[in-house]
C-alpha cells in the first residue's frame, strides 16, 4: 500500500512540475546583464566568431526608438539558437530563441532601443558560436515606456 | 492581458509555414518609473510539440509582435503559442494552418 501510494504522488508531482519549470526558465544572470560583455557571457558566447550567414534586416534609422523593427535568419547549418543584443540598452540582452527540428532559425520582432547602438545577432550552431552587427541609428529614445 | 494569434498562418511557398503572432501587453521596463512588468517566455507548438521556445527581456517594444517560420505544416495543422511574464500572468492561444 505504502509503496503504491509513494509512486502515485511522484507521478502527480511529475505532472504538475514539468509545465511550469518548462515554462519557468529564464536566464537571469545573462537578461540582468547591465554590459555587453555579461550579457554575452551568459548566454556562453563571449568568444563568437563573425558570420556572413548571419543576416540581420533593420532599419538604418529608427525615428521611434520605441518600436524598432529587426528581422533574423540563420543560414549556418544546424542552427539550434538565435539571440538579440542591443549593444547600449541598459539590459543588453533583449530576446533568445531556441528552435527544435521544425523551426526555422528566423524571427521577425519589434524592439525599443534606447540610442543609436549595433545591433548585435547571435547563434549557436553545433559547438561554434557566431555573430553579426548591424548599426541602428536612434532618433527619440524608446525605453521609457 | 489579452493575446491574439493574428489571422496569418499560412503555408506558402517551399513548404514554409508563416506564423504572426500578437500579444497585448504592456512590456513595462524598470526605466518608465514603474515596476517593470514584461513577458519572459514564449512558446509555440506544432501539433502538440514545442518547436519554439524563447526567453524575452523588457527591450520588446509594447504589444509584442512575433513572425516565426516553420519547415513544413499543412493546412488543419494545429499552432498553439503561450506566453508567461514575471508576474506570473500568462495565456495561450491557438490557431490553425490555413
Amino acid at each position: 500500500m505504502n509503496r503504491l501510494r509513494r509512486t502515485l504522488l511522484g507521478a502527480f508531482a511529475g505532472l504538475l512540475a514539468r509545465p511550469v519549470a518548462a515554462l519557468a526558465a529564464w536566464n537571469e544572470s545573462a537578461f540582468g546583464a547591465k554590459t555587453l560583455q555579461d550579457a554575452l557571457k551568459g548566454i556562453g558566447a563571449a568568444l563568437a566568431i563573425p558570420s556572413k550567414d548571419l543576416l540581420i534586416d533593420a532599419p538604418e534609422v529608427a525615428e521611434n526608438g520605441a518600436v524598432v523593427p529587426i528581422e533574423i535568419q540563420s543560414n549556418i547549418p544546424g542552427t539550434s539558437w538565435l539571440a538579440v543584443v542591443l549593444e547600449k540598452n541598459p539590459f543588453p540582452l533583449a530576446a533568445k530563441f531556441d528552435f527544435r527540428e521544425g523551426a526555422l532559425p528566423f524571427v521577425k520582432l519589434n524592439v525599443k532601443m534606447a540610442e543609436t547602438s549595433y545591433v548585435r545577432v547571435v547563434a549557436a550552431a553545433g559547438g561554434g558560436r557566431y555573430f553579426a552587427t548591424r548599426q541602428v541609428k536612434v532618433t527619440i529614445g524608446g525605453c521609457g515606456g | 492581458m489579452r493575446a491574439t494569434l493574428a489571422g496569418a498562418i499560412t503555408a506558402g511557398a517551399g513548404g514554409i509555414t508563416d506564423i504572426r503572432v500578437l500579444m497585448t501587453h504592456a512590456m513595462t521596463t524598470a526605466q518608465s518609473g514603474q515596476p517593470p512588468h514584461f513577458i519572459r517566455n514564449i512558446s509555440l507548438k506544432h501539433n502538440g510539440r514545442t518547436v519554439i521556445e524563447s526567453e524575452i527581456n523588457q527591450a520588446v517594444s509594447r504589444n509584442p509582435v512575433f513572425s516565426f517560420r516553420l519547415q513544413g505544416g499543412a493546412k488543419g495543422d494545429k499552432i498553439e503559442v503561450s506566453w508567461l511574464d514575471n508576474k506570473g500572468e500568462s495565456n495561450r492561444i491557438e490557431g490553425l494552418v490555413a
